[in-house]
This record gives C-alpha cells, sequence and structure tokens, in this order.
C-alpha cells in the first residue's frame, strides 16, 4: 500500500471525529489530531479503534501513545501490517 | 473491590451522590439503584410547580452507576491497580418516561469496551415498574488523577 493510498483510508477515519473540518480538507502528513483536527483524547482512542479495524491490525499502549499525528499513525500502521 | 471499597471511592457526597446500592458488579457491566429524595433541591426549578427529574440527573444518576462504578472496579481490580477517577467524554441518551420525586430507579450498564484508558458503556434506567425511562450510550476515560 502507497502513502497516499493509506492517507486516503485514514481521512474518512479521522473526518467522522476532527472538530475543524477544514483542517480535514488539507489533512497531510504533518497534521496533529490534537492540535490541527482537535480531536480529544476520548475520540482519539476512537479513532485508533477505528484504525485497527480498518486495517485488520492490533495497537498496542506504546504505540497508541505515539499516535498523535497523521504521519506517526501512518509509521504505525504500516509496522504493524509488515509484522501481520 | 468489593461493593463496599467502591461506593467508598466514588469522588460525590450529597447532594450529588446518585447511587444508594451497587446490586452487581463485574469486568463485563455494573448495576445499582438510586431514590431520588423528593426533597432535592432542584425539584423545586425544575419545573415550577410539576416536578420532574431532569434529565441530566437522569444521565449523571447513569454515568455514576454505570460508568464510574465500573471504572473505579476495572482500574482497582486490575493486578497492582489503583482505583482512578472517571471523567466523562461523551453520552447519548434518549429519554422515554419520566422520574417523579421519590421514584426508585434500577441502573443496568453494559461495558462494550475499555481500551487506551477509555470506558465505553451501553446504559440503560428502569423504574418500580421495570419500565426503560432512558437508555444510551455514555463514556469517559479513566485517569489516575482527578480532571486528568
Amino acid at each position: 500500500m502507497d502513502r497516499a493510498e493509506l492517507i486516503a483510508r485514514l481521512t474518512p477515519i479521522i473526518a467522522t471525529y476532527a472538530q475543524d473540518k477544514d483542517a480535514v480538507a488539507s489533512i497531510n502528513e504533518t497534521t496533529d489530531f490534537i492540535k490541527d483536527l482537535k480531536i480529544n483524547s476520548a475520540n482519539l482512542v476512537d479513532v485508533i479503534l477505528d484504525v485497527e479495524e480498518e486495517f485488520d491490525i492490533e495497537i498496542d499502549n506504546l504505540s497508541m501513545e505515539r499516535m498523535l499525528n497523521v504521519s506517526a499513525a501512518m509509521e504505525i500502521i504500516e509496522d504493524k501490517l509488515k509484522t501481520k | 473491590m468489593n461493593k463496599e471499597e467502591i461506593l467508598a471511592h466514588l469522588p460525590y457526597s450529597k447532594p450529588f451522590l446518585f447511587v444508594d446500592e451497587i446490586l452487581h458488579i463485574d469486568e463485563n457491566g455494573s448495576s445499582g439503584t438510586f431514590t431520588f429524595d423528593k426533597d432535592l433541591d432542584f425539584y423545586k426549578g425544575h419545573f415550577k410547580d410539576h416536578p420532574v427529574t431532569p434529565g441530566v440527573i437522569l444521565t449523571e444518576t447513569m454515568a455514576q452507576i454505570g460508568l464510574v462504578c465500573l471504572g473505579i472496579y476495572l482500574t482497582g481490580s486490575a493486578e497492582g491497580g489503583v482505583p482512578g477517577h472517571v471523567m466523562l467524554t461523551s453520552t447519548a441518551i434518549d429519554f422515554m418516561k419520566p422520574v417523579f420525586p421519590g421514584e426508585k430507579v434500577k441502573v443496568v450498564a453494559e461495558k462494550v469496551y475499555f481500551r487506551f484508558k477509555k470506558l465505553n458503556c451501553t446504559v440503560q434506567m428502569l423504574n418500580d415498574q421495570h419500565e426503560v425511562v432512558c437508555k444510551g450510550t455514555i463514556a469517559g476515560m479513566v485517569t489516575n488523577k482527578m480532571n486528568g
């Protein structure tokens, strides 16, 4: 899966919980879930649970803690997909 | 943790404690009761001359018995765990019937998931006639310190 496809699959998940819809429209690898998209910590958990379902992976606590922006999320997803 | 220990860990007191008794609690859910004292202060204003328990208070009652008791139990019963604080993060509740002063209600909560410190439960409240008065989902973050 290339990075463009990964972002394309991530975007609808993120859009569900993001408060800042303009930031969703211009989503890119540097987008921060909390600062840019205004997702709160409770909804960040839902983003991660939805990511697990979408990509059929399991995200551990340590990965969860660093999943704070799009690029970290992509790295973690790619990593988990490799070791699946 | 047993029921008495959980009650002792609740961070509320009158007039904002809405748990009288925990009927059952395990890792999958909780149930408990509360009787709305007819002299509770909010009945004076909700509504003028027509006291009805406010929906926010019914929601709070479901949150305290369902989410908070269960959150304390799950964290306090974990190996090496300490009973956590539960910060409400979302609610989605439908209201079916009014609850009048003096009524006793029962709340039944089932855990949907508890992951990454977030506890999500389905809850419902029943009156003395076993009718569902309100139901929905409530979620919160279970943390080590209050407000955080």
